[in-house]
């Protein structure tokens, strides 16, 4: 249970947002050339990381935006919060 | 056995006022080399080791644990067992696991309480009563006792429920499983320690991994906060920290982690003598022999490893368990705490070889896997010793990714775990 600092509307709680899971996966660009393994990937393998870890939210009972959060899984500290489309800062 | 436990050495004990009794496995240092090496040293991989040393005559291994053994998510679920899965797979592998809870307490020598007290599952809509039923037949085809409950016939059998067809999410009926029921889950660690030890196994505990030395595709070895230890293969039963060892490894996974709450009640006379389980309020209960009500929440929407979970997650609880069961108003609650769970994005498990040769890992089991932990050991340890996965695992492999052939007990079955 924490805050997370929405970029549109500000410090909000938790209980406001929908986690997205894991941000930066592309959407494979050519799909018909997919192989399965390749598919395995995209669909289902994640990093889940215990540390720093890059994820989307969504501001889902607020202003219904997406956006990315850097936050440590191990502790559930937030470090960053940056727009969908940003780059992302540097670890 | 060195020191079986009876009636008589309990005689025995008693007059020298328990001070005398063995311990009940050694605390060895690591040698340089293993056959084997487990990695968590929980039920699952406790129960993985005792079998790899009585079923397949493999004595030289480890088990290596970071903390204590049974302190991860053996000492930390409500201990719920069951076998009541929809999908022929998960039903081969959780019934194969409760036919060994049946007999573990004589083979082990060890007392782990299995009772089998039935678990309820209920029905709050009209999908829930489809889904149960069909899940009913599905178990009956497949040799797993179930039956039907009409609403009456649900508070015959648990009469604290609320049956008021006017509660927010009236109770429109429920599957019972008779040979279902709850075991002392730190008894089953504890049993398959002392088990595993007798045979030879080393159990080594404030020991944790740092890193798995590969050459090429296969293993060499693990690093550890005790030194390096050289093996062929590694069995990796890390729970909620797999992709942890995944990624030491140089492989993915198809895991989250997230926290799973239980709490606990003061302890009160006894007044609900089965398990009930329901998924579409999500709260769970069962009284535990010591009469404290134990209450499984849910997970956390979010990746995390904090062990703690959210607030709201226990409100929502019970919220659930308050207008199901209005005569626990005002019990008060005693402890809260998480444990870290690996769930799948098909809610079953992987117990599985990986692309590197000698590496297997079982993980996947993500918020129920207690019940398994017979079964899941017998078939791991089959699957390490052989290098092919047994029958009852083979379609818990981790190419199901790749291939599409998913166990889907997430969308298929509407029961909780």
């Amino acid at each position: 249970m924490f805050i997370i600092n929405c970029p549109y509307c500000g410090e909000r709680d938790q209980t406001e947002f929908s986690c997205g899971g894991e941000a930066h996966i592309e959407r494979p660009k050519q799909p018909t050339e997919l192989s399965d393994d390749q598919w395995a990937e995209y669909l289902f393998m994640r990093k889940n990381i215990k540390g720093v870890q890059f994820e989307r939210w969504n501001h889902i009972h607020g202003c219904r935006k997406w956006f990315n959060v850097v936050r440590d899984t191990s502790n559930d500290k937030i470090h960053a919060v940056y727009k969908m489309g940003e780059r992302p800062p540097v670890k | 056995m060195k020191n079986k436990y009876s009636i008589f050495s309990l005689i025995k004990n008693a007059f020298s006022g328990h001070e005398n009794w063995q311990r009940a496995w050694r605390d060895p240092e690591p040698k340089k080399e293993y056959d084997t090496v487990i990695i968590g040293g929980g039920g699952h991989g406790l129960a993985t080791a005792y079998y790899l040393a009585k079923k397949h005559k493999m004595t030289n291994i480890a088990v290596v644990e970071k903390g204590w053994i049974g302190g991860g998510n053996t000492g930390r679920n409500t201990t719920i067992i069951r076998s009541n899965y929809l999908w022929d797979a998960s039903a081969g592998l959780y019934d194969h696991a409760l036919k060994i809870w049946e007999g573990l307490s004589q083979e082990l020598n060890y007392n782990v309480m299995f009772s089998q007290r039935g678990v309820m599952n209920l029905a709050h809509n009209l999908q829930d009563v489809r889904d149960l039923k069909r899940r009913t037949h599905a178990n009956r085809l497949n040799g797993i006792d179930a039956v039907w409950l009409n609403t009456e016939e649900v508070k015959k059998f648990c009469p604290i429920i609320n049956t008021s067809p006017n509660i927010r999410y009236p109770v429109l009926g429920g599957t019972l499983q008779k040979r279902a029921g709850t075991a002392r889950h730190d008894a089953v660690a504890w049993g398959y320690a002392r088990g595993a030890d007798e045979m030879g196994v080393d159990i080594i505990q404030n020991c944790e991994v740092k890193g798995i030395k590969r050459n090429g595709d296969k293993v060499e070895g693990i690093e550890t906060t005790k030194g390096f230890i050289k093996t062929k293969k590694i069995g990796v039963v890390a729970a909620g920290h797999s992709s942890v060892i995944a990624n030491m490894a140089g492989i993915r996974l198809p895991l989250e982690s997230k926290p799973l709450q239980a709490l606990v009640s003061e302890p009160v006379k006894p007044i609900i003598d089965t398990v009930v389980m329901s998924n579409a309020v999500h709260a769970y209960v069962s009284q535990s022999d010591k009469g404290e009500l134990v209450i499984g929440a849910g997970t956390d929407s979010y990746v995390s490893y904090t062990q703690k979970g959210s607030h709201n997650i226990v409100e929502e609880t019970l919220r659930a368990i308050l207008e199901l069961y209005p005569i626990f108003s005002r019990m008060k609650m005693l402890r809260q705490w998480g444990g870290i769970v690996d769930i799948c994005p098909d809610a079953s498990p992987i117990i599985s070889k990986t692309q590197v040769k000698g590496l297997y890992f079982n993980c996947g089991w993500g918020t129920g896997g207690f019940k398994a932990t017979p079964g899941s050991g017998d078939l791991f340890a089959h699957t390490i010793a052989n290098d092919e996965p047994h029958k009852l695992n083979a379609a818990f492999n981790l190419n199901r990714f790749v291939s599409g052939d998913l166990v889907d007990e997430h969308g298929a079955a509407a029961v909780a775990h």
